[in-house]
This record gives C-alpha cells, structure tokens and sequence, in this order.
C-alpha cells in the first residue's frame, strides 16, 4: 500500500533522514520506533506532505506522491494525526470532527462517519459542544483520531498517540488502534516512543536511528532481539 | 444631554466605518501574522469604485435611488475582494516563507505603488474628487438631535455586514477552515484544506468590507482622493490593535470606540484640533493595561 524507497529529508542544511525505506502492506499495522530526534515524525511528514523530501520516493498504491501538497494526499485516503495532536482548540469538539470531514460534501456519509467516530469513543459525543481546548490530554488524543477517521482514511498514520497520556488511557487507545485496524480494514503505521505496546499490537515494525532504519522484521521477533530490548523496551 | 447623545451618534457612524476596515487588518493578521498596510489603500479604490460605478447603475436605474446605491455597493465590493485577492497573489504569496519583516516591509511597498499610481493623472489624479449622491438624503431631528438618513444607512449597513460576516465565520465550511487555518495552518492541510484558497478567500472578505467602509465614508464625507486611506486606514489598524489583533469582535469594538473617542475629543472646545492626539493618547493608556487588546488574549502567543 505504501512503499518509500531512499527518502531523505532536510530542514534547512541538517539532514534529519538520510536513507529510509520502509513498506508497509495493506491491512497491516506497521510501527515505526526509535529514541528522540531519530527521524520518525519526519518519516511521517514527509508521506503525508508536509516537509518535500530532498531525494527518495514516496508510493501510495503505486502512484508517487513525494512532493505533493499535505492537502491533495488526504484526497486519496491518506490520513495522518500528527504528533502534540494539533486539535484546532479554538474549535469545538464538533467543529473539529467537520474539519475531519472538509472534503466530504455529502451529509449523509458525514453522519455516518459521525456515529462511527462517536460508537469508538464515546466521550466525544459527551463533549461535542465543547471547546476543544478545554479537553483533556487523552480526550484530545480521541478527538485528533476521530477527526483523522471523519475523512475516511484508507491509510492511517499516527505520531505517538501515547505521549502525555495516563497509562490506562493509552491501552484504551491502543485497543481502539487494533479495533480501527480490523474492523475498517485500515491500514496502520504507527510510530511510538513505546516500543513494546507497538510491537505487541503490529504485524511489522522498522527501528529508525538518526535518519537510517537499522533494524526491520515482524513484531514478535524484534520483541525478541537483545538489541531492541536494552535499548527500546527498557528491560 | 442632547449634546452628549448627538456625539455618540456622530462617534458611532464614524466608528462603524473604522470597524468595516479594522475587521480587514484583523483577519488578514489571524491567518497570516502579518499587517497588511495596503488595507487602507483598498478602502480608498473601493471609494473610486463607486464613484465611476455611480454613473454607470444611474444609466439604467433613477438616480439616487435606494436599489442603486445598493448595487453600487455590492459592485465595488466584488470589484475590491477580486483587487485584495490580486495583491495577496502578486505580492504576498511568492513571499510566504520569508521571514514576517519580509513581508511586512513589501506591504508598505504595495500601498505606496498603489497611492501614488493612482495620483497619476492617466489613472484618479491627485485632486480630491466630489463623491456623486447616490441615495436620497434627508435629515431627522428630534429631541434638538439630527440624525441624517447617511448615518443611519452607515448604521444599517455596518450591522448587516457584521452580521453576514459573523454568519460565514462562524456557521459555514469555509469559514471553520478559516479559523482551522488560523490556528494551525499544518493541522488545517492534513484536513484537505488548500491553504492559499483560504488565505485568498480572506483577503476577499476583508477587501469586501473596506470597499463597503470606503464608500459609507465616501457618502458621509463627500471628497474622495487617492491618499485618503492613509489616514483612515492608520486609524482602522490601530482600532483593530486595540481591540484584540487576530479577534474579529474585537476590531469591531475598537473601531466603534475610536470613532466615538475621536468625536467626543473633537467636540471639546478649543481641543478638537487634538482631537487624533487626545483619542490616541486614551488608547495608549488602555494598551498599557491591557497590551494585548480589549478582547485579545492576554497570553504570549504561541509558537
Ligand atoms: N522544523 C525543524 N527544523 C529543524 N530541524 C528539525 C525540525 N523538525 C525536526 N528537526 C530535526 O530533525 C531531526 C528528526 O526530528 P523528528 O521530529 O523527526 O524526530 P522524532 O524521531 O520524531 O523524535 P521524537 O521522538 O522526539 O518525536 C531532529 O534532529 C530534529 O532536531
Ligand atoms: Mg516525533
């Protein structure tokens, strides 16, 4: 579904990726892990449009879209929750879930959308009329997911929806990550500074160190590997 | 009393015109952190819009007559939201990523190309111009006050506006993404929002109102030049900085209380020629206390 082959990215002269080449299968949850500053928000960005890539390229089922415009991708399903959740908080928790939905004119699809996102997490619907400013932390995190499903994403990408949340929050989120998965069939890559809740719920993961993948392979076996032990999961 | 009252109604007609211009600077900064100086300049061409559209409408409809001021209205805003589109696109646009200064500095550029060119006699000339009529004008008078049909109609017409304007921000599409985009311009496009279509739409809207606020003036002040939104639209900026820069409510109500400040400071005997230093002097005071407007968020701004 989504292949990136040498993507290489700068901010002004400082190289943040340097050679990465990920693929990601359709129906897959995928994550992408690694420590501070490595290069997986980058990663990220660059898919979803929001830095252009300096060299590589970038496939969504087969068409090249490295260098497109953030707002033409979302056109063709792909959909991306940025990290620190950039909820529009002068917005209310509706007018966030229609902002979710801007290039989706008709009504009745929007309602649909609409009882979905409020069947997964039901305290937005709760919420609806408020400011999303005054939301908590993990209720933001809901609200940035459910305004990524409000477009009908066939591609999700999501920047450590863990951070800042309560532990037991973060496994509701979690679950609701599998459940968006199986039951809408959508496509996953998951980046994570919790390297083992991610390989615990992906098929695949990719360790990114300083703008190169050094490691790849199916979850359960790079939960296994001694290296990504000592120096992701903390044991 | 009848004094007192008489002023609030001169501040007031004054003050809305100043709010119609204020709401432009005002929207443009919410989107795009950045003061567009040749505001004012649209508040001046959409003053000579009416002033060559006059004739034209008077060609098909009596003159003077409510319909066609009201199309001469709506014409020269249509004609200024295209301009003010045009001016974001030659001008702003190819600068988006330099730094605000940038920018800035090329606004003050884009006003003075703008004010002189138009002094140039193959285009307005430099000399004041009589506006035409274009509506029927009366004058009430009760309770030893006057109220003249062109206050009223400035009254009218700013609220309608207000109103419309209030209605597109806050209960349509593209009004969400306006103030989508103006939080956070990256969270607005992973929406599918095309942020240059917004930021066009913007500088429609605002254009728009300085159209409508240059031709109230127009009717009410009767003389039209080219350099006359240097002033006036000094003034709309600084109502828009006291009321809360980036808070459309905000420059509405510092548009109001500028004019009414301004009226009042005239009206003192042997002062009103310190009527501009007075009324500014008042709002230096009230930004000291409060520096980031009347409704503006006392916060630093975020990053
Ligand atoms: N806007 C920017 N301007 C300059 N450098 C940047 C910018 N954004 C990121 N970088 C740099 O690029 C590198 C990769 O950053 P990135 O945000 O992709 O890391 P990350 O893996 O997401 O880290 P974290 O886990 O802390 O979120 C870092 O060295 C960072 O300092
Ligand atoms: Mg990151």
């Amino acid at each position: 579904m989504l292949e990136i082959k040498n993507l290489q990215v700068s901010y002004g002269c400082i190289a943040a990726l340097h050679d990465v080449s990920l693929k990601v299968e359709q129906g897959r949850i995928v994550t992408l892990i690694g420590s501070n500053g490595a290069g997986k928000s980058t990663t990220l960005r660059a898919i979803s449009g929001l830095v252009r890539p300096t060299a590589g390229a970038i496939f969504y089922n087969g068409q090249s879209i490295g260098g497109r415009p953030a707002h033409q991708l979302v056109k063709l399903g792909l959909a991306h929750v940025p990290e620190g959740r950039m909820i529009f908080a002068n917005l209310t928790v509706h007018e966030n879930l229609m902002m979710g939905a801007y290039l989706q004119r008709d009504k009745a699809v929007i309602q649909r959308e609409l009882d979905f996102v409020f069947t997964t997490f039901p305290r937005l619907k709760e919420r609806d009329k408020q400011v999303a400013g005054t939301l908590s932390g993990g209720e933001q995190q809901m609200l940035a997911i459910g305004r990524a499903l409000m477009s009908q994403p066939r591609f999700l990408m999501m920047d450590e929806p863990s951070l800042g949340i309560a532990p037991l929050l973060v496994k509701t989120i979690f679950e609701k990550v599998v459940e968006i998965n199986r039951e809408r069939g959508i496509t996953i890559l998951l980046v994570e500074q919790n390297a083992n809740l991610a390989l615990e719920i992906s098929h695949r993961g990719y360790v990114l160190e300083t703008g190169h993948i050094i490691l790849e392979g199916d979850s359960a076996s790079l939960r296994k590997n001694t290296d990504i032990e000592r120096a992701y999961l903390g044991r | 009393m009848a004094e007192f009252l008489q002023q609030l109604i001169n501040g007031l007609a004054l003050g809305a015109i100043y709010a119609l211009i204020a709401l432009g600077y005002t929207m443009v900064y919410g989107v795009l952190r950045f003061i567009n100086f040749a505001h004012g300049d649209v508040f001046m061409l959409g003053a000579f819009a009416g002033y060559y559209l006059a004739p034209l409408v008077n060609r098909c409809l009596p003159a003077q007559s409510y319909l066609g001021g009201a199309i001469v209205l709506v014409l020269a805003m249509l004609i200024c939201a295209v301009l003010g589109m045009l001016i974001e696109f030659l001008a702003y646009r190819p600068l988006r990523n330099r730094p605000k200064l940038t920018v800035l500095i090329t606004a003050i550029g884009v006003s003075l190309f703008i004010e002189y060119s138009c002094q140039h006699e193959a285009i307005f000339g430099a000399a004041p111009r009589k506006f035409p009529d274009l509506i029927p004008t009366t004058a009430w008078h009760f309770w030893g006050l006057v109220l003249s049909s062109n206050q009223v109609i400035v009254l009218a017409t700013t609220l309608l506006l207000l109103g419309g304007l209030s209605y597109i921000v806050k209960r349509t599409r593209i009004g969400t993404a306006m103030r989508a985009v103006a939080f956070n311009e990256q969270a607005a496009a992973l929406m599918g929002v095309n942020i240059n279509s917004i930021i066009s739409f913007t500088f429609a809207l605002g254009s728009a109102l300085a159209a409508a606020g240059g031709i109230l003036f127009a009717m009410n002040y009767a003389s039209i030049e080219p350099l006359m939104g240097v002033q006036t639209g000094l003034k709309a900026f600084i109502a828009a900085v006291f009321g809360g820069i980036g808070n459309l409510p905000g420059a509405a109500l510092g548009g109001g209380i500028l004019g009414v400040i301004e009226t009042y400071a005239g009206g003192i005997p042997g002062l009103s020629n310190y009527r501009d230093g007075i009324a500014f002097a008042i709002l230096i005071l009230v930004l000291l206390f409060r520096p980031a407007g009347l409704l503006g968020k006392q916060q630093t701004e975020k990053v």
